[in-house]
């Protein structure tokens, strides 16, 4: 986002999915403490602080992962937008809200299947077995997650193999496949060395224009350069948020200025 | 004042301190690597010798009559056709029915029992079953299989009594083998969208597959050598003649009566030689002590190279 680029009011963009007073507990410990935030529609929004300050904690509320867990325990609502569905009811079926979510984790993980078969994988589950159906969504989401010109030759052969930069792209194309609504990232770059990781963010920033986007990053440089909203958490709570460039250059929290610029975190 | 140290380095005798010091860490180094290589090769040497042994007293015996007959009074005569094909219907068996439950009972257990006292309960029993000595099991099955259920001294007996021997083998290789599949693919598979059996059925079980097949032959290795169970039930001796065979001239061309045969088995065929008075027969029970042998390098030599060529393809 630069300087001069139009600011517009929040409160006027389309909102993608909201979350409302929203609580999380492992077991007895409360991890997150009633947060309140908006995640705007087709843009990139940041989750910054430090170690420990719930931002993975929220990620992973959204697409229910803390479900796989025993003694996991949500409180407040998680609204997908348009349709406002709560994406923590009870009710919903956290596969569903799998299937409308992608999510990308902090180290590669692909499966150590061919490259073809890691993209197709949750196109399979979703019914999708014909060859040319695949072929053709499985090179749309390589070329999007910007990997088909050097993967394209050799989809058969096993994602192991590629390098980390690769590897990470292959789960972003593995997660793009299936057009998810809202993509989670967990520190997509943290075991990725700087030009892996330059190309990863370059990617995260093209892609908010097919999709909304929240990223929990641990590098601060990283939220300032892919984020158009960021949010700094600290200790479960949500302390402030806001356009990126107001919350680093014009932070209202003191404690917000201190961790971003470097006195603690 | 304190002395510059830095510039000025050590003293001669303090780095010959080290020295000193260093090459008495280093001899101790050696002395254990010493009385590991003893202890490996004490373990070496028994083993070879006593394949040796078996070589040196049977390796005569050993030509394709010796598979082809059945025992016989005349040593010259004798050979081990009812014990193999005792021992290989046998393994049949206990292969049919312990993977499908060890596998199904390790996958359960890992991916989908709640974490609570009664599955702990089952685990800590699971691996007392795996110490509970074999002769137990041959009285379990004598009381259920053979009188209970009527199912006589058969090959189905012995292959559902061995099967429960190794069950424990089983579960406990599956679940290994499954534990170390990485959290991050089944979280990976999850946020897809997949279900658990989804999960289970196109991750886990796939990658952990190297490690369930190791852990079914070396319970098979196991299995191929127990005496004890299979005399409780009743194997016979002494017997001339094959299980009827599998697959018959008239439809529907397929007969399970092989499973209700009356059956010897390897093990039992080496004890009943051993115990003879005559030279001759104690040359016949090295020979097929050597056949067993063999037969269980060759299920390990299997094991290791099935793993190898599933694991090549498997990394994190």
């Amino acid at each position: 986002m630069t300087a001069d680029e139009q600011k517009p009011d929040p409160s006027t963009l389309p909102k993608k999915a909201e979350a409302k007073d929203l609580s999380f507990y492992y077991g007895s410990k409360r991890a997150l403490k009633q947060i309140n935030l908006p995640i705007y529609e087709h843009r990139v929004t940041a989750l910054i602080g430090p170690s420990g300050c719930g931002k993975s904690t929220f990620l992973r509320c959204f697409n229910r992962m803390h479900d796989l867990y025993p003694g996991n325990r949500y409180e407040g609502e998680i609204r997908l937008l348009p349709d406002n569905v709560n994406l923590l009811a009870p009710e919903v079926d956290p596969i569903e809200v799998r299937m409308r979510l992608a999510m990308v984790f902090q180290k590669p993980n692909p499966f150590p299947k061919s490259i073809f078969e890691n993209v197709a994988y949750g196109l399979r589950i979703r019914g999708i077995n014909a060859r040319s159906e695949l072929d053709d969504r499985i090179e749309k989401a390589l070329k999007n997650a910007a990997l088909w010109n050097e993967v394209r030759d050799r989809l058969d052969d096993l994602a192991t193999n590629l390098s980390g930069g690769q590897q990470q792209r292959l789960c972003i194309a593995r997660a793009l496949a299936s057009e998810p609504e809202l993509m989670l990232f967990d520190e997509p770059t943290s075991a990725l060395d700087p030009i892996a990781t330059g190309s990863i963010e370059e990617l995260i920033h093209q892609l908010r224009d097919q999709v909304t986007i929240l990223i929990v990053t641990h590098n601060m440089q990283q939220a300032a350069r892919v984020s158009d909203f960021t949010a700094y958490m600290y200790l479960g709570d949500l302390v402030e948020f806001g356009w990126t460039d107001d919350v680093f250059f014009r932070p209202k929290q003191k404690q917000t200025e201190d961790y971003i610029t470097g006195r603690f975190g | 004042m304190s002395e510059p140290r830095i510039a000025k380095g050590r003293a001669r005798e303090d780095v010959e301190g080290i020295r000193a010091l260093i090459s008495n860490h280093k001899r101790k180094d050696l002395m254990f690597a010493l009385l590991g290589m003893a202890a490996l090769g004490l373990a070496a040497v028994t083993f070879i010798a006593l394949f040796t042994g078996m070589v040196m007293d049977g390796a005569s015996r050993l030509s394709p009559d010796f598979f082809t007959n059945f025992a016989s009074r005349r040593a010259e005569n004798a050979g081990i056709l009812a014990a193999w094909v005792g021992t290989f219907t046998v393994m049949i068996v206990t292969a049919a029915v312990a993977v499908p439950l060890g596998v199904a009972s390790g996958i359960y257990l890992e991916e989908y029992a709640p974490r609570n006292w009664l599955t702990d309960l089952i685990e800590i029993n699971i691996n007392n079953l795996a110490g509970v000595p074999s002769i137990v099991y041959g009285l379990l099955a004598l009381g259920l299989f053979v009188h209970t259920f009527g199912l006589g001294a058969s090959v189905l007996t012995a292959g559902l009594t061995l099967a429960l021997l190794i069950l424990p083998v089983v579960i406990v290789a599956t679940r290994e083998a499954i534990r170390a599949v990485p959290g991050m693919i089944r979280e990976a598979a999850y946020a897809l969208g997949a279900t658990r059996w989804q999960m289970v059925q196109h991750h886990v079980l796939p990658y952990s597959m190297p490690g369930i097949l190791t852990g079914v032959i070396i319970g098979l290795s196991r299995a191929i050598g127990e005496t004890a169970p299979i005399v409780t039930i009743g194997a016979v001796t002494f017997i001339a003649f094959l299980p009827p065979a599998p697959v018959t001239a008239d439809p529907p061309f397929l007969s399970f009566d092989w499973l209700s045969s009356p059956f010897t088995a390897m093990p039992i065929q080496i004890f009943n030689w051993t115990s003879r008075p005559e030279e001759a027969f104690q040359a016949n029970a090295s020979a097929a002590a050597l056949v067993l042998v063999v037969m269980t390098l060759i299920m390990n030599a299997l094991a290791i190279w099935l793993r190898y060529r599933l694991r090549k393809n498997l990394k994190w």
